[in-house]
């Protein structure tokens, strides 16, 4: 038998070279993400567990953010003092103590005065630590910085901005800007990887005075002496400095930070997840579409063999054999072809800015799920049509043309029938439960279980859908479209496996866009309803900026008010929450507030002012008393002052910028908001608004057209990646249908032969199977929107609470990815057509 | 032995130019070692309403005779005419034309589309050529086979005769200038073979239809106006108003000396 199977394999080359090329498409999509996602991961982790101490002592946090490492403080300055430095060195067991400094928002300035861009990461100012026992960073070249008009940077940042040893190199920190020359650039952590964030690095006392507290540590690193546990030193520290600290073990600290990571980044994790998930799945399906059609084809043969005298058993396992044999050389390549997928991301994500120069990851993971995906799926996809094919009695098999026997679809209505109303169930359930958290989840399972309910009713649908759409091709194309559609829904079991692929991708794509474009909307009808000010001074990103700016903007003729708004983090009656510090006196000029009760007075002295949804769902009203534990551990006692509908720029509530400094937040706006005199010219103050700011190449001067336009680049931005990403899926899937339509192409090489003979010629011939096709395509394309329509319309209302108010769904674009539905029918077509056209007419008919 | 062209034909039409003809057609496959002659210099003549059968050993090259005659296959040497056209001066595109307004073919099996119904199936080349079915001429040929109750039947309904016989009402439908048909009994038990058989002989009759049929079976040649023996891609003898015991008597004697 074994030998009937190699011989077998060989003599169907080109069937052999598609059900391979199944495999291996397969594979390298899920082991390219697998491969990126690590890398990912890698470089991040890499980034944040900045430490090699042994043992760290940082300022307790009073409630975990959740948002450490991603840029995002708490807005609160917590610092330990320097005094407790020579405390923890007087600990037994401690061999070297050092405080060290370290904050976002420290950004290098290139040649040009232009901030380098760091892709979205931070930019970051560190102290140099020469001890390497407490340091993370290793010198490449030059040396240590000392005083502050030296500086070292990170090897990555000093080449990006053609800067070498000796050069004059700007920084700006969030107080003032600082020239220095560069006299060293070093490599961090341990693969020098940092994910396109900046480092300059100043000696500790200069880098508590530039970006620091004099006087004030961001933590203590210490190491300890040989022969004594981490933990003990752990233990005894804490006994030393008491409360108020946070005392960890290098692998505590590594695993704490890992935690912060893999929350904030946990969208982008899950992202590449969901997307290896849609790889296994679409690869999945082509595998198992290319294997049945495969055995499907060879019923005749294989009951030849059974007519022979071989077992049933024994048919199942040649087919067995044979797909383990292709599955592992398919995986293998797979796994191959997966290094170039995600060298294809990483470019992708460096076009974006997020460069990730360690080497590509290579984990055991990716290996085992590459081979489970293309051998396990393979033999999976060989062992039921096989099981099928063993069971036909031979005569039956080999009494006609092929016996494509018509199974009931009864089951798969029931099954997929279930599932879809399960999915449509938890879609309404969506709408109608009022907790944003469970909404969105609802949404979430109720898509997944809507796409695997399509999924299965796929094929009974196909039928009724074809035959009504592909109405017009008989009109439009005469005989090929006749065929075309008859071809398209003989076999409606493939026909779905082969739309399935193209739905799944066009069904997220569309999705997504329906959410970027309902977000666009909304960020300009927030914008509109709650932003007064003519100016907004920002970074892009939101990141924190320096106070300075807003001075001098104060001190700008024409200029009427100035207001700064900063952001933190504050538990208010028990219940985390973002708050807005903002000054009190200019409030009203810099946002549009409708005020429900009270007002703006009530924000003065220890006032808080909250949204209409917080207060509701509170209970709060005007001249209650709330508690406010900040993330420094300072508790204000605030009073209600006024309750606001709904404004975007403001969020869910707001305190006044005197409390938020008194209770220690940072000196660092987030947000400033100009307002321009009426009775002036307002072209003057613009162009001395930037002249002021082009000093600041941080942050950028916007009025409400070019803000919203700003965040809607953002926006676009996301989605263009998850588009891309995507994408690949859409290939895959395209790569799919030409795998199929060439195996159709064999499979009926006689009746392509009967039909040359009686008179088709050879355009009418391959406009027949791009008519097939287009038709199979259009169905995705059509399904996927459906249900990209409901999947992007329920998250838009699940998320309304969150800021996406506005429901929008860009027709042009959904007819536009109809449109390239279609096109993708064309081109995947191109090759099986020709293939047919080529067929030698007597061979054709000669077959048997 | 005369030759073959000088033989006057009888029934029908004397003066009728041939349908299709031959001139010293040849084909050759393979180089070398496996170079096979499978045609040899073939004269042939089919008259115009004539039913020929082609009979001949397994090999002798019946079917490549049909293939060549009909444009399927490029010849070697020699020349093919179907009425007044020479075959190979046409590129493919010419050809396909030629056989989907000119010829007519039913093979031994798989004559039909799955996909399609009988009706569907009859009227195929017409809609391939995007023309109008005469809907006269295919109400008689409909008849002629006995298919009206099964037209909207799909191949897959019908059993191996009735789709036999949709073969020839498509192969009919056309008014083809002449029908070639490749053992079209051979898959067929000896009633159905009947039935096929008995509508191309009417078809002939009162039609006027030009066919050609390769066949191995002596009961099927007897159908025919004149049957041609070929052996070794010769054609070595013909016979006219063909019974079945005198073609099952000239084949014993191929057995008897295979190099007539
Ligand atoms: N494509 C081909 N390549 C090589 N040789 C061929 C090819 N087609 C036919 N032959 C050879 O040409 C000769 C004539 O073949 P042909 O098919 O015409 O015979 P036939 O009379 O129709 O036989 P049968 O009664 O078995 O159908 C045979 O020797 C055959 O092996
Ligand atoms: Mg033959």
């Amino acid at each position: 038998m074994w030998h009937a199977t190699l011989r077998n394999l060989l003599a169907h080359k080109l069937r052999l070279a598609l059900s391979g090329l199944a495999i291996v498409l397969g594979v390298a999509f899920v082991s390219g993400t697998m491969i990126f996602t690590d890398t990912l991961g890698k470089t991040f982790e890499n980034l944040f567990a900045s430490t090699s101490a042994d043992v760290n002592v940082e300022p307790a946090s009073a409630f975990d953010s959740g948002l450490a490492g991603t840029g995002e403080g708490t807005g609160a300055a917590s610092t330990v003092p320097e005094s407790l430095v020579d405390t923890v060195r007087d600990v037994d067991g401690v061999a070297a103590a050092a405080g060290f400094v370290r904050t976002e928002g420290v950004y290098v300035l290139d040649g040009n005065g232009n901030v380098l861009d760091t892709g979205g990461a931070p930019g970051i100012g560190i102290s140099w630590e020469p001890d390497p026992d407490l340091s993370s960073s290793t010198l490449v070249d030059g040396r240590a910085p000392r005083g502050a008009a030296q500086v070292a940077l990170d090897v990555d940042s000093a080449e990006k901005a053609g800067y070498t040893l000796g050069d004059t190199v700007t920084v700006l920190t969030t107080g003032p800007r600082v020239q220095a020359e560069l006299v060293g650039t070093f490599s961090f952590g341990d693969s020098g990887g940092s994910a396109g964030a900046s480092l300059a690095a100043f000696e500790t006392r200069a880098a508590q005075e530039l970006f620091g507290t004099p006087g004030q540590f961001s933590g203590i690193g210490i190491s300890t002496a040989d022969g004594i546990a981490e933990e003990t030193v752990r233990d005894r520290v804490a006994a030393a400095i008491g409360d108020g600290y946070d005392v960890r073990t290098a692998s505590e600290q590594a695993e704490a930070l890992a935690g912060d990571f893999e929350e904030g980044l946990a969208f982008v994790e899950t992202f590449l997840l969901a997307f290896a998930g849609i790889a296994l799945f679409v690869g999945t399906f082509i595998i198992l579409n290319t294997f049945s059609m495969l055995v499907a084809q060879r019923t005749r043969e294989l009951a030849l063999l059974r007519a022979l005298g071989a077992g049933r058993a024994q048919v199942t396992r040649s087919v067995l054999a044979e797909a383990l044999v292709l599955g592992i050389v398919g995986s293998t390549l797979g796994l191959a072809a997966g290094f170039g997928v995600a060298t294809g991301l990483r470019s992708l994500f460096g076009q974006f800015g997020l460069t990730l120069d360690g080497g590509l990851v290579f984990a055991t993971d990716t290996v085992l799920w590459s081979y489970a995906v293309g051998v396990l799926v393979t033999l999976m996809a060989a062992y039921l049509p096989a099981r099928r094919a063993a069971k036909t009695p031979p005569v039956a098999a080999m009494r006609d043309d092929h016996v494509s026997v018509e199974r009931s679809l009864r089951r798969r209505t029931v099954f997929g029938g279930v599932l879809t109303a399960a999915g449509v169930a938890a879609m309404v359930g969506a709408f109608i439960v009022q907790d944003d958290g469970t909404a969105a989840s609802l949404v979430g399972v109720g898509a997944l279980t809507l796409l695997l309910g399509t999924i299965a009713l796929s094929p009974v649908i196909a039928r009724p859908f074809l035959r009504g759409i592909g109405a017009v091709l008989p009109r439009l194309f005469g005989t090929s479209g006749h065929l075309a559609r008859e071809n398209a829904v003989r076999n409606p079991r493939r026909t779905a496996a082969t739309a399935s692929a193209l739905m799944v991708g066009l069904a997220l794509v569309s999705g997504f866009s329906i959410i970027g474009a309902s977000t666009n909307a909304s960020v300009d009808n927030s914008l509109d309803q709650s932003l007064g000010a003519d100016y907004v001074v920002s970074t892009a990103v939101a990141a924190p900026f320096s106070a300075e700016i807003a001075q001098e903007i104060r001190v700008i003729d024409g200029v009427e008010s100035v207001t700064q708004q900063r952001f933190g983090q504050a538990q208010l009656g028990g219940v985390q929450t973002s708050v807005s510090a903002v000054d009190a006196a200019t409030l009203d000029s810099a946002f549009a507030l409708d005020y429900l009760t009270g007002g703006t007075e009530g924000l003065r002295g220890e006032g808080l002012l909250v949204d209409e949804d917080t207060a509701a769902s509170r209970g709060w009203s005007v001249g209650d008393r709330v508690e406010a534990l900040l993330a420094n551990g300072e508790r204000v006692e605030l009073t209600v002052g006024g309750v606001y509908t709904t404004n975007q720029a403001l969020g869910l509530a707001v305190i006044s910028l005197d409390t938020f400094t008194a209770a220690g937040g940072e000196a660092l706006d987030r947000f400033v908001y100009v307002d321009v005199a009426p009775d002036v010219d307002a072209a003057a103050v613009r162009s001395s608004l930037k002249a002021t700011l082009d000093a600041y190449p941080v942050v950028t001067l916007k009025d409400q057209a070019q803000f919203a336009d700003e965040q809607k680049g953002q926006v676009d931005q996301l989605l263009m990646i998850i588009n891309a990403l995507l994408g690949l899926s859409v290939i895959i899937a395209v790569l799919g249908i030409v795998n199929t339509l060439a195996l159709s192409v064999i499979e009926r090489t006689r009746e392509i032969g009967l039909l040359r003979a009686i008179g088709m010629d050879r355009r009418q011939l391959r406009q027949m199977i791009r008519l097939e096709s287009v038709a199979i395509s259009v169905y995705g394309a059509v399904f996927g929107l459906i249900l990209g329509i409901v999947f992007g319309t329920g998250l838009v209302q699940a998320l309304a609470d969150q800021g996406i108010s506005q429901q929008v769904i860009p027709g042009g674009r959904m007819l536009l990815f109809l449109a390239i539905g279609a096109l993708i029918g064309v081109l995947a077509a191109v090759w099986p057509a020709r293939r047919a056209a080529g067929l030698k007419l007597l061979d054709a008919i000669a077959t048997t | 032995m005369t030759s073959v062209r000088d033989i006057p034909t009888q029934r029908v039409g004397v003066q009728a130019p041939p349908a299709a003809r031959s001139v010293r057609l040849t084909k050759v496959f393979g180089e070398g070692d496996t170079r096979v002659v499978a045609l040899d210099a073939v004269d042939v003549a089919f008259r115009a309403g004539q039913f020929t059968a082609i009979m001949g050993p397994s090999g002798s090259g019946k079917s490549t005779l049909m293939h060549c005659m009909a444009g399927l296959d490029a010849v070697t040497d020699g020349h093919a005419h179907i009425g007044d056209t020479e075959l190979s001066s046409l590129n493919d595109r010419q050809l396909t034309m030629l056989r989907r307004d000119k010829i007519g073919f039913i093979f031994q099996a798989y004559n039909l589309l799955p996909t399609l119904t009988a009706l569907e199936n009859i009227t195929l080349p017409m809609d391939i050529a995007g023309r109008r079915p005469d809907q006269a001429w295919l109400d008689t040929v409909i008849d002629t086979v006995g298919l009206r109750p099964r037209l909207n039947h799909r191949p897959s309904e019908l059993s191996g005769g009735q789709q036999q016989r949709v073969a020839c009402a498509r192969a009919m439908a056309n008014r083809p200038e002449i029908i070639f048909a490749d053992e079209p009994t051979g898959n067929l038990d000896s009633k159905s073979g009947a039935d096929v058989l008995a509508f191309l002989r009417r078809s002939v009759m009162e039609m006027g239809q030009t066919i050609v049929m390769v066949t191995h079976d002596p009961v099927a040649a007897s159908y025919a106006d004149r049957v041609l023996f070929l052996a070794d891609g010769r054609i070595v003898d013909e016979m006219l108003s063909p019974t079945r015991e005198r073609v099952l008597e000239r084949m014993k004697a191929f057995d008897r000396q295979p190099e007539a």
